[in-house]
């Protein structure tokens, strides 16, 4: 697991649009596991096994967190675009997306629509879309920005819970996060790296204590 | 392209337009019920040739809904899908000899491979572009047909367009009975529609329409499901130039201009933008406030249906079955009625955002 900070504009949210592809390098190459990811669309390297979730919540405020889920476990099935089949078709995925749901903790809310939804529950569903991509790599940005502490510890333990088998690069500023979290810290600055080490060094880092964590750190 | 927009708080407001909940699904379709009836009923009340009048636009405006109100892509120029098949029908139903019904399937088709090359170089635009690269299209289309005058009649247009129907006279000249054996191809037109709506494409489309960049991070590829959605659409607007080709007996130069793709976005937008129905309801109106004007020769009609728009758009945005539906919401909420909601700003509760497209 691999942490992101730095100060705001240091390209945290670049780089992953950048992986995700919804930007396209002006130079240089993106590789994934070997192959050559640059330029690719956004929907193919959903499909190679990147996922993201969005700093600003990004949901469908009219559809229940159940309906999310199944839209995103309709995505590599192609059933999306059965034109002529009734949408009681995507009732397939309820079992799964009930499972992903309860892992956010969000089973007993499947059926609300997520404009009903306050922050905390907006995020958990926001990663449980991510899941439901089964990514090798998942790319979180800000998982825990704007939540209360309760919200944050249940979002730390959900996030080491899904990091079994799949790299995960998120951003946070909170320092808690990353501390409890990130095996590896990368610190960013204006795009390029400023220091990357354990927390515990990135941490001791004069640079960085200039740069960046010596206001921060609380 | 380089890049595609990025997810911004500022994501299209649709917010009025709901996927509908399984209660919302009955009611609908009760509705759907009633409206067949209407449709059925209609010629005994007024002149049969404009209840198909009423018939064929209602089904042109359901497929500008279709685009509009799911796919949220405002598309300027759907006459030239319309008069396409228009003048395809036409052609076929004088040189073939075919029944009216197998012309209209094959102006459909006509209309849903011009949709083809559109559809492609336009949506990769959104919002106001995507509405002027349809716009230019549908120029492109009206010079083509006009120069074309060998084929398209130019000017004159096409004229003795046969309702050929198995050599059944009473369907072949009178318009009441014709009005029968056309109305069940508007019907089909209109379940398609519904039927795409309710399917996981159209779960999908609602998605885009809300937050393509979204929908893009699930992995859909966004310009195929609204290159779909365009197709589809100009297939309906296919069959519904059609079975109006084949009711006047004529085909003019009005059915590709661009007066007629703004005709249809009205009525999309007077009936309510995202109720599918609504279409219809606003195509009703046009139609018969258009041939009461005209017989009456008055001759500003289009500042009647000017003024319609402007109000449309200032009172009540989500149209007029939009506004009957939170009416009934709110009565079955149990929520008094409030003076207000009586007269079109019943959206003084949740008054949208204006649709940003």
């Amino acid at each position: 697991m691999h942490a992101l900070v730095g100060p705001n504009g240091a390209g945290k949210t670049t780089l992953f649009n950048l992986l995700t592809g919804f930007l396209r390098p002006t130079s240089g190459k993106i590789l994934f596991r070997g192959t050559d990811i640059t330029g690719r669309q956004p929907e193919d390297i959903v499909h190679l096994g990147i996922a993201r979730s969005f700093q600003i919540t990004s949901l469908f405020d009219k559809l229940t967190a159940l309906e999310h889920l199944e839209l995103a476990l309709c995505s590599p099935t192609g059933l999306g675009f059965r034109f002529w089949r009734s949408q009681k078709r995507l009732g397939r995925f309820r079992g799964e997306a009930m499972e992903l749901l309860d892992q956010v903790g969000m089973a007993d809310e499947a059926d609300r629509e997520v404009g009903e939804f306050a922050y905390g529950k907006k995020r958990a569903v926001e990663l449980a879309l991510a899941l439901a991509l089964n990514p090798r790599l998942l790319l979180l940005d800000e998982p825990t920005a704007g939540m209360g502490v309760e919200d944050v510890d249940r979002t730390i333990a959900l996030v080491s819970r899904i990091s079994e088998g799949r790299t995960i690069v998120f951003v946070d500023h909170n320092m808690h996060v990353v501390g409890s979290l990130a095996d590896r810290v990368t610190v960013l600055q204006q795009g390029t790296i400023l220091v990357e080490g354990s927390y515990d060094d990135v941490r001791a880092d004069e640079k960085v204590i200039t740069a960046y964590l010596g206001e921060a750190h609380v | 392209m380089n890049s595609a927009p990025l997810p911004s708080a500022g994501v299209t407001d649709f917010s009025a337009i709901a996927v509908p909940s399984r209660a919302a699904i009955i009611r609908r379709s009760i509705f759907a019920a009633v409206g067949v009836f209407a449709m059925l009923v209609l010629p005994w009340i007024i002149y049969p040739p404009v209840a198909m009048d009423i018939a064929a636009w209602a089904l042109f405006a359901i497929s500008v809904d279709l685009l509009l109100g799911f796919g949220g892509l405002l598309s300027f120029g759907h006459a030239a899908f319309w008069g396409t098949s228009a003048y395809v029908t036409g052609y076929v139903a004088i040189h073939l000899g075919v029944p009216f019904p197998v012309a209209i399937l094959i102006g459909a088709l006509g209309a849903m491979v011009l949709a083809v090359p559109i559809g492609a170089l336009s949506v990769r635009s959104s919002g106001i572009y995507f509405a002027m690269v349809t716009l230019a299209f549908a120029q492109m289309v009206f010079f083509i047909t006009n120069q074309w005058s060998d084929v398209t009649g130019g000017e004159n247009g096409l004229q003795g367009v046969p309702k050929t129907f198995f050599g059944i006279d009473a369907i072949e000249s009178e318009a009441f009975y014709f009005y029968y054996a056309a109305i069940g191809i508007i019907f089909i037109g209109a379940f398609i529609a519904w039927r795409i709506v309710h399917s996981p494409f159209g779960r999908v489309l609602v998605g885009i329409r809300d937050n393509p960049s979204r929908v893009r991070a699930l992995g859909y590829d966004v310009e195929r499901y609204k290159l779909i959605a365009f197709v589809l659409s100009a297939g309906l607007a296919g069959i519904a130039g059609g079975v109006f080709a084949i009711s006047h007996g004529f085909v003019s130069l009005q059915e590709v201009d661009w007066t007629t793709s703004g005709k249809v976005v009205l009525m999309t937008v007077l009936g309510g933008m995202g109720t599918l129905w609504g279409g219809a309801i606003g195509a009703a109106i046009i139609v018969i406030l258009e041939d009461n004007l005209a017989s009456s020769g008055f001759q500003g009609i289009g500042l009647i249906t000017g003024l319609i728009f402007i109000a449309c758009v200032l009172l009540f945005r989500k149209g007029i079955w939009g506004t009957a539906e939170a009416v009934i919401v709110r009565l079955r909420a149990g929520g008094r009625l409030s003076r207000r909601a009586k007269g079109p700003g019943v959206h003084a509760d949740a008054d949208p955002a204006p649709p940003d497209v």
